[in-house]
């Protein structure tokens, strides 16, 4: 195993992260902001992802060809799902109370929802940025069938040669690194919320 | 990217290749389910010690679908059972989870009252504790299937087919029609086996405790 391989892999994933978060907010707000296409919106982000992973990046290798960007907007599609509903969930939730407080205060839509709402709601959205993070640690192994690189090359190298300490060194890398994000986001989520909301 | 003639020709050949992707899913799913619940059971009896199994078995979840796959395959070789074995284990984690959740957050006056009009554990299990627990069973086997269905297609990875078979030779050979034929009904078993459970979860919940 190389370094390569891991830069490789942190890169593909935080590539997608960042169009998750941008996207996720985005088609969470809009499915907020209009009730009629929540279901739809909903419907759309769970479908992509139950396609199965291999088949989405062969479907999109055809576009893309074999590049990291294929796995990018896989892994993106993939993923969008925790964030979008986390967002939309986290926006509908916040106390009705506040929502009028804030209309009474005179703040124009655009404003409550920047100032009030999204902020109130950050809580919850991290959290679907977490488990949006998590799962594509996983699922970018996938990434180098399609011509992404990452660990996915290690493990498979490993596979084809009968070589242990390849899948060795290739699984426990994912699993610190799944662990290591799922840790440190779940501490920073603790601390978001309100004192009087956290847990003991 | 549609051609026809490309698909008739490969029909039989596909048919034989979603036959088998869904033989492995059906049979490892079932498989792993099984073994799922009866840890589950017996995991809520030792909750002390779930507290600090389930953590473990979180992590083990992080642990992509391939691996498994690679590693049983240096062990037993290029055979079905390698797929089968390997796609179970990876489908009874998500069940587990989700059952042994399901039971143990069962409300606690339920199971007195069962223990109030003389029921005795085995009983209280099977009528009180497992119907209460189902909901969120059959979430978990919903998980399991749609992680199955998509990890299934590594099954091509060692030989043994599915619809991973057609998917490996498009990208190999960048043949962009193969890809197709072995995505879209991956995709389409994936969402429809999805779809399917969504309605056996309805229908098996109580009428009383449905939503809407």
């Amino acid at each position: 195993m190389k370094l390569e391989h891991v830069t490789q892999h942190i890169y593909l994933v935080l590539m997608a992260a960042l169009f998750t978060i941008v996207f996720g907010l985005i088609f969470g707000i809009i499915a907020y902001l209009f009730p009629k296409v929540r279901k739809y919106v909903i419907f759309v982000f769970d479908l992509f992802q139950t396609i199965p992973t291999l088949a989405t990046l062969g479907l999109l290798m055809v576009v893309f060809g074999a590049s990291p960007t294929t796995v990018i907007v896989g892994l993106t599609l993939y993923n969008l799902l925790p964030v979008v509903r986390n967002t939309m969930v986290g926006l509908m939730e916040v106390a009705p109370a506040i929502k009028e407080a804030a209309e009474g205060m005179g703040m124009p839509k655009m404003t409550k929802l920047f100032k009030v709402e999204l902020p109130l709601a950050f809580p919850l959205i991290f959290a679907g940025m977490r488990i949006s993070l998590v799962n594509s640690i996983g699922s970018a192994v996938m990434g180098f069938f399609v011509g992404g690189g990452g660990l996915g090359y290690v493990l498979y190298r490993g596979i084809r040669t009968m070589n242990f300490t390849f899948i060795l060194q290739g699984t426990l890398t994912l699993m610190a690194m799944a662990i290591v994000v799922d840790a440190v986001m779940s501490y920073y989520e603790h601390k978001l919320l309100p004192k009087n909301q956290r847990g003991v | 990217m549609f051609d026809w003639g490309m698909w008739v020709r490969y029909a039989p050949r596909l048919m034989n290749a979603i036959l088998t992707h869904f033989y492995f899913v059906i049979v490892s799913v079932t498989i792993g389910s099984v073994i799922a619940v009866i840890l589950a059971i017996a995991l809520s009896r030792f909750k002390k010690a779930a507290k600090y199994l389930m953590p473990i078995l979180g992590i083990f979840q992080t642990i992509p679908g391939i691996v498994f796959i690679g590693v049983l395959f240096i062990y037993i070789g290029m055979r079905p059972e390698t797929v089968i074995i390997a796609l179970s284990v990876y489908a009874i984690l998500p069940v587990l989870k989700n059952a042994y959740t399901g039971i143990v957050t069962v409300d606690p006056a339920l199971i007195e009252a069962g223990r109030g009009i003389g029921m005795n554990p085995w009983i209280l299990l099977w009528r009180v504790e497992l119907p209460m627990a189902l909901n969120s069973i059959i979430t978990g086997i919903r998980m399991s299937t749609i992680y199955t269905v998509s990890w299934a297609v590594l099954a091509a990875m060692i030989g043994q087919g599915g619809l991973g078979e057609f998917i490996y030779i498009g990208i190999n050979s960048n043949m962009k029609q193969f890809i197709v034929m072995g995505s879209i009904p991956a995709a389409l078993m994936a969402i429809g086996l999805g779809y399917l459970i969504d309605k056996v979860q309805v229908k098996l919940t109580p009428r009383g405790l449905r939503r809407n």
